[in-house]
């Protein structure tokens, strides 16, 4: 297992028609010795994961009460200007402050990050719970429209969205929070079944259990490392798809701002303003490696197969 | 195995389906008028109801949707609102530049993850597989069209040797300018995308490593190349093929994004400025036109991965999504 979802696309891995093949079912029974490795590393990607996803988090906080410079349309600096005392990173073509737009676009990260997530999670996970714990019937309906929904990309679904409602950061949040419910929901239905099929469940049940206490006590903290993991693997996502979104135009409107826009924007000036345009993208990939890297960290902690290990 | 393709040709037919329901719904149904957010604001009651009769959102949503149904099964993908031109007619024209974009992407990106996934597996604790690790780590974490804006930058802005976007006048009867074109597009796609490959590779490779075996095979004498070459490639391809499945429809949205970075007009600029346009007929057409690519490619990859694996053909016919334990 440890390697099946090494990916910030790990939610993708399991929508790969392989995850059922006896060949690479995910099975943390073959890892033996790389399990022992993890054990020895003890996991630096958890704190470097966690330090990086806390500075962005933190500035974001920061920003969302105070920027060096009201975030507006129009800039009080000159325009195309290099870094200076008052412009630490420099001004963008519209002579607004780089530093300033920068910060307000980790609070716009953030609330991306956590909005669709929390979409996503809590549709995904009672979806998945459904699927697994009820009628075959229900089961059936539920993986087929999660299966349809895995097929349909992210993008395409944004665009959709887009067209009806106009480009908004809800929109954007909308449909990237839909499509990781999808997969959020195949990946809880897969492991809650699991645990529902473990003796003790079977034994709480016949013992007088109700659905709901069997959901609550066994399944749900049962599943909830992996899913930890896959919703910080889908908070990177989620970032990344927002950023192409915004960069084509698609996201959030001005005066919010949003680092994908921000390099759509100063992508025809690079040339007189490098900064402008490679330090939104440097943010982005930051942030994104930081949350893979933290996703990475859970997992090598809280795997009950790497921990059950001696 | 003849009666499972017959089912999953089915699934397939019922997927693609319930697709077109999706697009439709979701482009109809959703709360917001699509003839006043076309017109905008300050148009009169006459253009907004001429508009309505022209998009047929003036009718019942079951009678648009019967309509919208019957002629997609006569091939007839509708006509542009903006560019009043055929909308199959628009997306034929834009094929020349995206299909050789994504395809060539696709390509380039196997070639290179490929090979480095099995050597950063095979050499996981060596200087390679673990600069390999890393370099994948970091490549999937950065935004595609930031990569592309600083190629761009590097390549054509300040070496000069390519150029910084669009396409020749003359297209493909201009073969050289229309490759040296698509070299940064296709570069910019493949550095994605061989980042995840890697990933994948590596992985399966380590998989079937650690498995009982290649460990039998060591131990009756042949190397770790040898021992791989026999009996891992066909255990490893069954993931790495659905990886390659997912990422060939992939290759096509990256191209999307791309597009937009290098000023291609291809499939992924005429989608934006339908979007942004509210085009309805050719965003329509085009969702549905990507969303039946990779479900077909979803077929196709099933259907080779039981190819390869007889293990599979064992199963049900029906394959539950996993849990089958």
């Amino acid at each position: 297992m440890t390697d099946q979802l090494d990916s910030p696309r790990g939610p993708l891995s399991t929508a790969a028609p392989s995850a059922d093949a006896p060949g690479s079912a995910p099975d943390a029974s073959a890892a033996a010795p790389r399990r022992a490795t993890a054990r020895r590393l003890r996991s630096p990607s958890f704190v470097v994961g966690a330090s990086m996803v806390a500075v962005v988090v933190l500035v974001g906080l920061v920003a969302f009460f105070w920027t060096p410079y009201t975030i507006g349309t129009r800039g009080t600096g000159e325009r195309l200007g290099g870094p200076s005392a008052d412009f630490w990173l420099g001004t963008d073509k519209l002579g607004r402050d780089v530093l300033s737009q920068l910060m307000a676009g980790a609070t716009n990260a953030v609330v991306v990050a956590v909005c669709s997530v929390a979409i996503a999670a809590v549709l995904g996970i009672t979806l998945g719970v459904l699927a697994a714990s009820t009628t075959r019937w229900v089961d059936v309906a539920v993986l087929n429209v999660v299966d349809l929904m895995i097929a349909f990309p992210t993008l395409l679904l944004a665009m959709l969205i887009v067209t009806v409602r106009g480009a908004s950061l809800s929109s954007v949040i909308a449909a990237i929070g839909i499509s990781g419910a999808a997969v959020i929901a195949r990946i809880t239905r897969i492991n809650a079944s699991r645990v529902l099929r473990e003796d003790y469940v079977v034994a709480a049940a016949a013992s007088g259990t109700g659905w709901w206490g069997t959901v609550r006590r066994h399944v749900l903290p049962n599943v909830a490392p992996t899913l930890l993991v896959q919703l910080m693997l889908l908070a990177g996502a989620a970032i990344l798809a927002e950023a192409s979104l915004s960069y084509l135009g698609l996201g959030p409107r001005p005066p919010y701002a949003s680092w994908g826009r921000m390099l759509n924007e100063a992508q025809a000036t690079i040339s007189a303003a490098p900064l402008a345009a490679i330090l939104p993208g440097l943010l982005i990939a930051w942030t994104v490696l930081g949350l893979n890297l933290l996703g990475d960290g859970i997992r090598e902690r809280s795997d009950p197969s790497l921990r059950g290990d001696r | 195995m003849l009666r499972y393709v017959a089912v999953r040709l089915v699934t397939l037919l019922v997927s693609l389906v319930l697709a077109a329901v999706v697009v439709f719904v979701v482009l109809r149904l959703l709360p917001g008028d699509s003839a006043g957010t076309t017109l905008g604001v300050g148009t009169t009651t006459d253009q907004l109801d001429q508009l309505r009769s022209e998009l047929g959102t003036d009718q019942s949503s079951l009678a648009q949707l019967g309509d919208w149904a019957g002629a997609l099964l006569t091939g007839d993908l509708g006509t542009s609102f903006v560019s009043r031109l055929p909308v199959g007619e628009l997306i034929t024209s834009k094929l020349p530049i995206t299909v050789p974009l994504s395809l060539a992407a696709f390509v380039l990106s196997v070639l290179v993850s490929v090979p480095l996934g099995v050597v950063a597996a095979v050499k996981r604790r060596g200087v390679v597989g673990v600069a390999v690790s890393a370099v994948s780590q970091l490549g999937v974490a950065v935004p595609v069209f930031w990569v592309g804006v600083l190629l761009v930058w590097i390549f054509a802005l300040r070496l000069g040797v390519l150029p910084p976007g669009g396409f020749p006048r003359q297209g493909w009867d201009d073969p050289a300018a229309a490759v040296r074109s698509l070299v940064l597009p296709v570069v910019t796609v493949s550095i994605a995308m061989s980042s995840v490959m890697v990933r994948y590779v590596r992985s399966a490779t380590l998989d079937v490593l650690d498995q009982d075996y290649v460990r039998t095979a060591r131990s009756l004498g042949y190397g770790r190349w040898q021992a791989l070459a026999r009996h891992g490639l066909r255990n490893g391809a069954v993931p790495v093929v659905a990886i390659l499945g997912i990422e060939l429809a992939t290759s096509l949205l990256g191209a999307v994004v791309i597009e937009n970075v290098f000023a291609l007009p291809g499939l992924g600029t005429l989608l934006l400025d339908s979007v942004t346009g509210r085009d309805l007929p050719v965003v329509q057409a085009l969702v549905l036109a990507i969303t039946a690519v990779v479900l077909v490619v979803n077929f196709g990859v099933d259907l080779l991965q039981r190819a390869i694996d007889p293990r599979l053909r064992l199963g049900s016919t029906l394959g539950a999504a996993g849990g089958s334990r």
